[in-house]
């Protein structure tokens, strides 16, 4: 398996999904090697071999990494083992020539991976020793770019990898059709298989303790309503959008408190943003948080806003759900597809998201029937289920690779 | 004689649009939508017409006009009757063309397709009183035979229409109440004595109404000899057969193309072929014969899902407070004696609401079970209570 990254070590929800699909897959019996980009510890991974195809630091450390699309040659990180700095681009390279060694001495079944970030290494493994590969799609450079062109030589480097993957994987309806379109791939080519929520959300023993957070105590305490949402601050989640429907909503509701919780390129224009639409009060920005911290605004967040462009699936939503947020979820989201207890909207709609956040803030029966229902409705959906969809497109790829 | 009671349903809710929270003290429309948006009542009802309104009503007056025998009952909510004077007189026309040959009754109900009978008494006597008036005034016949909206039916329902006098009522037909006997004949309501209890033949209406398209149905295709032949097996255990159903059956549940107007003119047809059949209307039901037996149906029975409840209605917090807030207003509603408020507020005791606001079925991603005029059922509530405040706006402005 190819991935760009692995909890704790990750920038994102891709991190999140590719240690859950593995760990379920080794359930399945699948034998796992997983090569990453850096060097770093792994706890909880002992169900499969995680390589590291550099000596660099975690990528979390590189600001942002696997998405920052529009700087990948640029000298950006900084290496404590290295006296020069490297580049994304560098990165690939030399994670490619990793790939090329292992090669050497292993004879994988299948190679299984994950964005175009890991696509040239599988694309060697096809094209020089044959092994099938399946291309994970969790999302493509027309998503990271809100939709807009992107960088060419992503596109390009997506499109040789879809086009020779021997199956496609895409992690949501959405995404397929916009593989379909965008790279041309036939529709028969292409898998939808759903992620789910990252298991440690369901086994471990956290607990919130609200005491830790006064001031939204106090709050909610005076009849306030916090809507939350959590990513990387790109044009890819549609947060202007989101601060324009709360500046509607406060407009009718002052008691509305939105948390933005992450932080990316975007950050300096949603921060005049809000004061320039007179919300400035209304509008926390909590930076990037992860873990613990992440937990508790969920815990703390009344309702959970997705509002992205475009999201291939969105597994913070399911995150929110968990933690027993009402979630409020754009039609451009893949998760949207498999939710149906949740309030929707198209993404440019600010009004309609206005009065979404409006009716479940003034009336706690909508509240209450939304939360109760979707805690019902994310359990249904599992990683064993997604690893079993996944063998069968393992085996469907090597049947017909013998054949 | 063998007799046949085909009784078809006609109605449109007026359906609410997507009425923002910024509307709520600036804009009081609520029922006209553009043309093309999702709960565009003009564009359903038009669409609905052609499909359906207009060609089975040409075949019921061709089926009327070639055979005195064939008789047909038909329940018209006053929201259709709206609609269809605004955007289509010529079905009004049509429909007093076919009661004009006294081959047509027409039955009484609620004006607006409420279920007030099970939330204010006072409010469902009016809209009983306001539908009479309407059918009165369009068509020139009273109502004898009452059916409530969604066939919700109980004991108490059944009192309350032998008080008024009705000549008979309408129920499903349903196993678990029947316990064995048949719904082929006419039954008294417990604690009655001159009222009829006429049952739908849910197994045999349902063929038609629900399954006739079906090709994964084990009979499909139903011809009209097949169908005929059932009939007949059928008699056996009572020689009245109610036949129950929704008129856009023909046209619109089940489409032209499926074959169901052929069906149901060939049906017809060969069912007088033979000389002891009839067809008559929900009165001569009543007369058919003595009521064979006495029948109890304490808890409310309806028509609808395999449960025969009101859950489709009434099962969800967001059903129980929109209809809670909604009666809850009438009073001072009523107060106002402000014509376009009552009405704009009677239009939301329309059953339809509550129902779009249903999540039975919604969690299992079955979104086609439950046909819906809106995204979801939360929105549909969400929009419903915004129409709410907006009353309560007016009420306050007064």
């Amino acid at each position: 398996m190819l991935g760009w990254e692995l909890p704790p070590h990750n920038s994102g929800g891709l991190g999140v999904a590719c240690l859950n699909m593995a760990r379920a897959l080794a359930k399945e019996g699948i034998d796992i090697d997983f090569v990453i980009p850096y060097s770093a510890e792994h706890p909880g991974t002992d169900f499969m071999h995680v390589l590291s195809a550099t000596n660099l630091d975690p990528i979390h450390r590189f600001g942002g990494g696997s998405y920052a699309s529009s700087v990948i040659d640029q000298k950006i990180i900084t290496s404590s083992t290295r006296n020069t700095s490297v580049s994304i681009r560098e990165i690939q390279h030399e994670y490619c020539d990793y790939v090329k060694d292992y090669l050497k001495n292993h004879h994988p079944d299948l190679v299984h991976a994950h964005d175009w970030l890991t696509y040239e290494a599988g694309i060697f493994a096809k094209k020089q020793h044959g092994t099938p590969l399946v291309a994970h799609v969790h999302a493509t450079e027309f998503d990271r770019a809100g939709m807009h062109t992107g960088n060419p030589l992503i596109h390009e480097i997506e499109h040789e990898g879809l086009m020779l993957a021997d199956r496609i994987i895409a992690v949501s309806e959405s995404t397929k059709r916009l593989v379909h379109e965008k790279y041309h791939i036939p529709l028969n080519k292409i898998e939808v298989i759903y992620n789910s929520l990252d298991q440690n959300y369901q086994n471990d023993d956290y607990t919130f303790d609200f005491a830790a957070y006064n001031y939204i105590k106090q709050l909610k305490n005076t009849g306030h309503t916090i809507v939350s949402t959590v990513g990387r601050f790109t044009i890819q989640k549609g947060l202007p959008n989101l601060l324009k429907a709360a500046q509607l909503a406060i407009s009718k509701n002052p008691k509305l408190i939105f948390i933005l919780a992450g932080d990316g390129e975007e950050r300096n224009e949603l921060i005049n943003l809000s004061a320039e639409y007179g919300i400035a009060k209304n509008v926390i920005f909590t930076g990037f948080i992860r873990g613990q911290k992440l937990r508790d605004i969920y815990s703390l967040s009344d309702i959970f806003v997705m509002s992205s462009v475009s999201e291939p699936f969105g597994l913070t939503a399911l995150e929110a759900a968990h933690h027993g947020d009402v979630l409020i979820l754009t039609h451009q989201s893949g998760v949207s597809e498999i939710i149906w207890s949740a309030l929707k909207y198209d993404f440019w709609d600010t009004k309609k998201l206005a009065d979404e956040i409006l009716a479940v803030a003034d009336n706690s029966v909508l509240k209450d029937t939304l939360r109760h229902n979707v805690s019902q409705e994310y359990q249904k959906i599992s990683w064993d289920k997604v690893a079993k969809k996944c063998l069968n497109v393992y085996n469907n790829t090597v049947k017909h690779k013998r054949n | 004689m063998r007799a046949i009671c085909l009784y078809l349903h006609i109605h449109q809710p007026v359906r609410y649009r997507e009425y923002s929270i910024f509307d709520v003290g600036s804009d009081s429309n609520y029922f006209n939508d553009d043309y093309h948006s999702r709960q565009s009542n003009e564009r359903i009802f038009k669409k609905v017409a052609t499909k359906s309104y207009h060609p089975t009503l040409d075949l019921l007056e061709r089926s009327l006009k070639k055979h005195p025998d064939f008789k047909v009952s038909l329940s018209i909510t006053g929201t259709w009757l709206e609609q269809a004077e605004k955007w289509d007189y010529a079905l009004i026309e049509q429909i007093r063309r076919l009661v004009s040959t006294g081959q047509v009754e027409i039955l009484g109900e609620t004006y607006y397709h409420s279920l007030a009978f099970f939330y204010n008494l006072d409010e469902f006597n009016e809209q009983v009183n306001i539908h009479a008036n309407k059918i009165r005034n369009l068509f020139g016949v009273t109502p004898k035979v009452f059916r409530n909206t969604e066939l919700a039916y109980n004991d108490q329902l059944a009192q309350w229409a032998e008080q008024k006098g009705y000549k008979g009522i309408l129920a499903e037909g349903w196993d678990k109440i029947l316990a064995g006997s048949s719904p082929n004949h006419v039954y008294r309501p417990i604690g009655c004595q001159n009222l009829k209890l006429l049952l739908k033949n849910y197994r045999l209406s349902d063929d038609i109404a629900f399954r006739f398209s079906n090709r994964g149905w084990s009979e499909w295709p139903l011809t009209a000899p097949k169908y005929q032949q059932w009939l007949n097996g059928d008699c056996l255990r009572g020689n009245l057969i109610n036949l129950f159903m929704d008129f856009e059956t023909f046209g619109e549940h089940q489409w032209a193309d499926t074959g169901i107007f052929n069906f149901m003119e060939q049906f017809i047809d060969s069912w007088l072929a033979e000389y002891e059949n009839k067809f008559i209307t929900v009165s001569e039901a009543c007369d058919f014969e003595p009521p064979v037996d006495e029948i109890s149906m304490p808890e409310i029975v309806t028509w609808a899902d395999t449960e025969r409840d009101l859950s489709a209605w009434d099962s969800n917090a967001m059903q129980a407070s929109a209809t809670h807030d909604l009666y809850a207003l009438r009073d001072r509603v009523l107060a106002t004696k402000d014509l376009q408020l009552i009405s704009d507020w009677r239009h939301l005791t329309t059953s339809d609401h509550p129902y779009f606001m249903c999540t039975k079925y919604w969690n299992d991603g079955d979104v086609h079970a439950y046909f819906s005029a809106y995204a979801s059922p939360y929105e549909a509530f969400m929009y419903f209570m915004n129409v709410l405040r907006d009353i309560e706006f007016r009420l306050d402005s007064k």
